[in-house]
């Protein structure tokens, strides 16, 4: 396909964040047949990103490094963009989520968005996707806060477009908070200019460790990491999440825990390794200590939550929080094979979070259920969803051939390469406290009869089934398979770490 | 809440000589944008603010409530896409996003120029149609 369109190939980077955007637009503004059709539309332009993102990775794989200068303006003083093999992966993780999930809005999302509201919910997760895949793409610190804006303000949308009205001040909550780490993220990003007079990733890099002892340079990184902490919900500063994916209508809970979440992590493993370089960790801050410690924490507490929730949705809320501790313990760990577990765990918890939040508005539209209460005898009513939500528990718990087993078993390796055997423990308790809550959904489901006189049941529509069953389905593929996206995962861990 | 009039004849008496000027200082910031202070979104901000002001002095009936939703909608939409398509017309042109000189125009510098008054022009345009949403989403009675 490059081959045949050498100008179009050229342009890859820049279309990539630019479709989704330009289609966010034409969506509500259009004449009401094509406001009508808004699902389609997202559809098509999620389907183009997807093919986009991956003839870019084939180009990534192929040289190492691909840039694009915007203007014509060379970088440092343009604004350039800049994919490595690490960028490349999140960007294909990012549109192929976003794809499937908007096959899934398109035929579930008028279930829990009111009619006249649809057009807007399409717009507003193409122009999440287009910000997050800016955030990723991106060379420039200034730029990645401008995406990181974008991508926020699509996210609150998303949220408050939910049916309760307790979605308005779920969404109303994150919005104070995402403005407060957007803030700080500014202010580093201010530092960091005020010290080193660039706003460029690669010019920062070299000419940062000049600085590292001085405080200005230190406040930057405190605030970038702060701001970054609570974009990613990494514990204590996850407060806003259980509710914001609680209320949220599903696909908008499956599209953001699955992307917004890990472009968070994919932000912070950039300013600590690419902006900044490990020797600041080393020297100035002992920032891998401290977030060894928040995400083990992370892990652990998650988890415990997620067990005392009596609604579906929330349970998978705190997962989430326990997910992301992984996440970032594996990033924290920093040897290669723990990174190589941090970033398989992000494509495990990204693909398997969305089927299982699919699974959650399935749930709803055929039997009406939100609380594990109501899953009594579930596996009868619809085998289809409980048999894709418990094939993502399965990869999510990290049980063997799924690809959960793959990534936790990479951070696991990596805290014992690196001495760390306090970590060991809490990641065998995180995964076993993870078998323990989604055991409490999968018991009543096939194990309890049906409770008595229940209203009949709605069939899921299939185009609503096909993509959670498929996410869940790739779980084992990908576990199966596991060579080939750990090897991709661990070069791009590589690159990360000696570049 | 329907957006009502306030008729007082001061207002608008001042009004009704204000809003043409500062509809062609919103112009003027708009086209100077590149050579002095101004720019799109100062330009968009106070062509929006002429329609604000006009609509909370005289007040808008049900009619004239739908046309300013749907023309800050329509306005919004046509600057993205003005910005957006002057960067595709680049691109198809041999250039990367947004590199001006490779416009079809005589010259590049007179491409230049044309490139960045265009790109101001849908800042513009989609900063007034924004705000013209936002002021009808808070003070005006529909509900879709």
């Amino acid at each position: 396909m490059t081959a045949a369109f050498p100008l179009l190939a050229e342009h890859i980077p820049a279309l990539l964040v630019l479709v989704p955007l330009l289609a966010s637009v034409i969506i509500p503004f259009s004449p009401a047949p094509l406001r009508r059709a808004g699902g389609a539309v997202a559809v098509l332009a999620n389907a183009a990103a997807l093919a986009l993102a991956s003839a870019l990775a084939l180009e990534v794989f192929r040289l190492g490094r691909v840039t694009y200068r915007f203007g014509g303006w060379a970088p440092p003083w343009g604004i350039e963009y800049a994919v490595d093999p690490l960028a490349a992966i999140m960007l294909l993780l990012v549109a192929f989520v976003s794809f499937a999930a908007s096959v899934y809005s398109g035929a579930a999302a008028s279930a829990e968005v009111a009619h006249e509201r649809l057009p807007y919910y399409h717009s507003a997760a193409l122009l999440l996707v287009s910000g997050l895949s800016g955030m990723i793409i991106t060379g420039d610190v200034f730029n990645l806060y401008v995406f990181l804006e974008i991508a926020s303000l699509a996210g609150y949308a998303l949220i408050a477009a939910g049916r309760r009205r307790d979605a308005l001040v779920a969404g109303f909550n994150y919005l104070i908070l995402g403005t407060i780490a957007a803030t700080f993220i500014l202010l580093g990003i201010g530092y960091l200019y005020m010290a080193a007079g660039t706003l460029n990733i690669a010019d920062l890099r070299e000419r940062l460790p000049h600085i590292y002892h001085t405080r200005t340079v230190l406040t930057a990184f405190a605030f970038l990491m702060v701001g970054f902490s609570i974009k990613t919900a990494l514990f204590p500063l996850h407060i806003w999440l259980p509710d914001a994916y609680t209320y949220a209508p599903s696909p908008a809970s499956a599209l953001l825990a699955s992307t917004g979440t890990k472009v968070g992590v994919y932000a912070m493993l950039r300013v600590t390794y690419t902006v900044f370089r490990p020797e600041f960790d080393a020297s100035v801050v002992p920032m891998k200590t401290i977030l060894l410690v928040l995400s083990s924490a992370a892990v652990v507490y998650g988890a415990v939550m997620a067990i005392a929730q009596k609604d579906i949705k929330r349970m998978l809320a705190y997962s989430s929080v326990s997910q992301i501790g992984y996440i970032v313990l594996g990033a924290a760990i920093a040897s290669e094979s723990a990174l190589t577990g941090s970033l398989l765990h992000m494509i495990n918890h990204a693909l398997m979070k969305a089927s299982l939040f699919m699974c959650a508005g399935l749930m709803l539209i055929s039997t009406g259920a939100e609380k594990v209460s109501d899953l009594k005898g579930a596996a009868r009513r619809m085998p289809l969803t409980m048999a894709a939500f418990t094939a993502a528990a399965l990869s999510m718990t990290g049980i063997p051939p799924t690809l959960g087993f793959v990534s936790k078993w990479h951070i696991a390796l990596g805290a014992v390469e690196a001495g760390l055997w306090a970590v060991v423990p809490v990641v065998l308790a995180g995964s076993l406290l993870t078998a323990v809550y989604f055991w409490k959904v999968i018991e009543p489901a096939y194990f309890s009869a049906p409770a008595e006189g229940h209203k009949p049941d709605t069939p899921a529509p299939f185009w609503a089934a096909a993509p959670a069953a498929a996410l869940a389905g790739l779980g084992l593929l990908l576990g199966l398979a596991a060579w080939t996206p750990a090897a991709g995962a661990a070069r791009a861990a590589g690159e990360l770490l000696l570049k | 809440m329907k957006v009502r009039p306030s008729s007082n004849p001061v207002t608008e008496t001042v009004s009704a000589l204000l809003i043409p000027f500062m509809q062609l200082y919103a112009l003027y910031l708009v086209a100077h944008g590149d050579l002095g202070p101004g720019g799109g979104f100062q330009g968009g901000a106070i062509f929006a603010a002429s329609l604000i002001l006009r609509a909370i002095v005289f007040g808008l009936d049900a009619e004239e409530e739908r046309r300013y939703e749907s023309l800050g909608g329509s306005l919004a939409a046509a600057g993205v896409l003005l910005y957006g398509g002057i960067g595709l017309l680049c691109m198809a042109r041999g250039g990367s996003f947004l590199e001006y000189p490779a416009l079809p125009f005589a010259d590049p510098k007179t491409a230049y120029h044309l490139g960045i008054y265009g790109i101001e022009t849908g800042v513009g345009l989609a900063v007034a149609g924004a705000m013209l949403l936002l002021f009808m989403k808070i003070a005006g009675s529909r509900d879709d």
